[in-house]
């Protein structure tokens, strides 16, 4: 069966394929800036936030958490097409994967601001600084930190997930694949060649982030400590 | 009922029904393949500790859709055309198959060492050591985290859509194709999911609290 | 001189257990008080009550000019003015040595960065570290960690420095590097007050020795008292920390 496989629609398709493993590379980027805000929004609204507000975060996590992010998706889609407003797929992937992204880098944040030491808190208050001060310079710089190796298996994740976003005709490299098998008929070849680019994506993905983590977090870095 | 007809509604509940079979099939399947490779992960040999994280690592690297794709199109390179169940079924088993393992495999290594020595030391023999001292502790730590898997497992199956597999969301967004209501449809497809997936997920923290209050003593 | 913290018929409570059940201490400007007893004596209670860490149930608290018990005080100005060191340091890991000790000036006093950079320099000279300015807390030793600790609070100049047991949890041998700072300090006339093991340490450098039993000022003077219990219990106190 091996000596059967036709590899030979690389020849013409490869522009494709790497403008797919482009496109799935962006809307990774472009979703995991705002999903992170977003999650840092939402465990700080966790942690510190007035009980509405607390319940309100909650209700976000526990909803994207429990359902389907391609349900997310159809409905964020097919349900803002439905008022009349028209997203580009694009822009609906990104919208929608953010949300998704968000709520559990949520989860992740906030476990690691529960883990601060007591006594720093404590040091923070005595030295005079307020409660946004405290948080924003000692708090969330380190639970960063400590869950970062969380945060880059979720954003890998979160990559691996645009592979469904074809679905609602937003590019990336899946629906590229599709699109090749349907016009060369060497399914599983087009899919092999695919699994192999995504692997390198992943690979790619997390040695940047990492990367990103070491350049932001001086102590990593300086301290050789490994992630 | 709902703004649906009663054939609407009980093809959406009909896809459902699939979702959750599909589940249980990739779930289950993922146990049982889970096994052998969690053993390959704690193993003794170097080799087999290498060549099992090679594995995983690969697989956890390729998304579920084009892993579904790979299997139904290579069992239908050999001629064979699976059913789309099998094939999902199939791609789903090996992906729960590596993430159960590294779960498990956590879970194994959680057991403090010092179970190991003292049952080393009471020259039990390596089996005896696995099936009544470790593995009883090692499935206790591991039942909350496989349950949230298995939630996990719930969400996946909607990529099933990319075989035209008739699980909920292809169903509910066949609905949606001739109802046009997408708000009110995938709203009733996420509570489905939601009301399969919340009980677990909550199971599972509690059972986690609970490990967790355990092995402080 | 009028006492800058004034405690008149303090009572506290954590729940049910009342663990200050009374207590009357009054601090001079510039002296140094030594507060001294057994766990759960309510010593680092009665400590913590002066900034605000712990509220007082009845009874005066008064400290620089402010009078705690009423709650329309600044609490941030009153941390200002009254530094606190901790027995476990609590520096901030993922600073340098001088970052901790720039971080209130820039975020509380307002100072520029560089006049921060520049006192931070200059009061971790005070307890002896000129050369770890780009260290990491985790780089040093629990002494070192502690004198970092007293500039980070020496830098916004306060007018009260509480210490709670803070040689505590340093290896012997660590603890004389820590006790020379706090006794330049009090050659400098910082009214200081001490929670402490210490008793020699006690007896060196406190003008006034306050000693706490079951919740209550069980007797207190100058140092001497050390040397010349009164009572019973500060007689058994003593005889066991030595």
């Amino acid at each position: 069966m091996i000596g059967q496989l036709d590899f030979s629609f690389l020849t013409e398709y490869w522009p494709a394929l790497v403008r797919g493993v482009a496109w799935t590379l962006v809307m990774t980027f472009c979703s995991v800036v705002p999903g992170a805000f977003l999650g840092i929004l939402c465990a700080l609204a966790r942690v510190y936030g007035s009980r509405a507000t607390e319940r309100v975060a909650a209700a976000y996590v526990e909803i994207i958490r429990n359902t389907p992010s391609l349900i997310q998706a159809f409905w964020l889609f097919f349900g803002l097409a439905s008022l009349g407003v028209r997203l580009s797929p694009f822009v609906a992937a990104v919208i929608a994967l953010s949300i998704n992204f968000g709520a559990y880098v949520g989860e992740i944040i906030r476990a690691g601001l529960v883990a601060t030491p007591r006594g720093q808190i404590e040091a923070a208050d005595c030295l005079g600084l307020t409660a946004l001060q405290r948080i924003t310079a000692i708090e969330l710089p380190q639970a960063i930190e400590r869950m970062l190796p969380s945060l880059v298996g979720q954003s890998v994740l979160m990559m691996l997930s645009t592979s469904i976003m074809y679905q609602i005709s937003a590019e990336e490299l899946t629906g590229v694949a599709w699109y090749i098998q349907s016009f060369t008929f060497r399914s599983f070849e087009v899919y092999l060649v695919v699994a192999v680019l995504y692997i390198a994506i992943t690979v790619f993905l997390r040695a940047s982030l990492t990367g990103a983590g070491f350049v932001a977090f001086t102590r990593l870095r300086r301290l050789r400590i490994p992630l | 009922m709902l703004g649906l007809t009663t054939q609407q509604a009980a093809f959406i509940l009909q896809g459902a029904g699939w979702t959750i079979l599909l589940s249980l099939l990739g779930f289950i399947g993922g146990c049982l393949v889970g096994i052998p490779l969690t053993l390959g992960l704690t193993a003794k040999t170097a080799a087999a500790r290498s060549l099992s994280s090679l594995f995983i690592n690969t697989v956890q690297g390729i998304p579920l859709p084009i892993l579904m794709f790979a299997v139904y199109f290579g069992a239908g390179a050999t001629g064979y055309n699976p059913p789309t169940l099998i094939a999902a079924g199939l791609a789903m088993t090996i992906y729960s198959a590596v993430f159960l393992a590294e779960i498990w495999k956590g879970c194994v290594r959680a057991v403090p060492k010092t179970q190991w020595e003292a049952a080393e030391g009471l020259a039990f023999s390596r089996f005896d050591i696995w099936w009544l001292i470790i593995l009883p502790q090692a499935v206790q730590i591991a039942t909350p985290p496989t349950i949230g898997f298995f939630v996990q497992m719930v969400k996946n199956t909607s990529y099933a859509v990319v075989l035209a597999f008739a699980e909920l969301t292809y169903s509910a967004r066949a609905v949606n194709n001739t109802n046009n209501e997408p708000f009110l449809i995938f709203t009733i497809a996420g509570v489905i999911y939601f009301l399969i997936c919340y009980p677990l997920s909550n199971l599972s923290k509690r059972l986690e609290r609970a490990v967790a209050i355990k092995g402080r003593t | 001189m009028t006492a800058i913290v004034e405690f008149n018929d303090v009572h506290k409570q954590f729940g049910s257990l009342e663990v200050l059940k009374g207590i009357s201490i009054s601090i001079e400007e510039g002296s140094v008080v030594s507060l001294l007893g057994r766990s759960g004596s309510g010593k680092s209670t009665a400590l913590r009550c002066i900034n605000g860490l712990e509220r007082i149930n009845s009874g005066s608290l008064a400290v620089c000019g402010r009078e705690l018990s009423k709650m329309d005080f600044d609490l941030r100005a009153l941390r200002q003015d009254v530094g606190i060191v901790f027995q476990s340091y609590n520096l901030f890991p993922h600073l340098t040595v001088q970052q901790n000790v720039m971080l209130a000036l820039t975020r509380v006093r307002k100072f520029s960065k560089q006049q921060a950079a520049s006192v931070a320099e200059s009061v971790l000279g005070r307890v002896g570290l000129s050369d770890k300015l780009a260290s990491y807390p985790q780089q040093l030793s629990g002494g070192q960690q502690q004198r970092v600790a007293i500039a980070r609070s020496l830098a916004m100049q306060p007018r009260v420095l509480l210490l709670d047991e803070v040689t505590s949890a340093l290896d012997p041998e660590l603890t004389g590097e820590v006790l020379r700072v706090i006794e330049s300090l009090a050659r400098e006339r910082m009214t200081m007050v001490l929670v402490t093991h210490e008793i020699g340490f006690a007896r060196k450098i406190a003008n006034q020795v306050v000693f706490m039993h079951q919740g209550k000022v069980w007797e207190s003077g100058a140092a001497s008292i050390l040397s010349n219990p009164g009572t019973r219990e500060l007689k058994q106190f003593v005889e066991s920390e030595l």
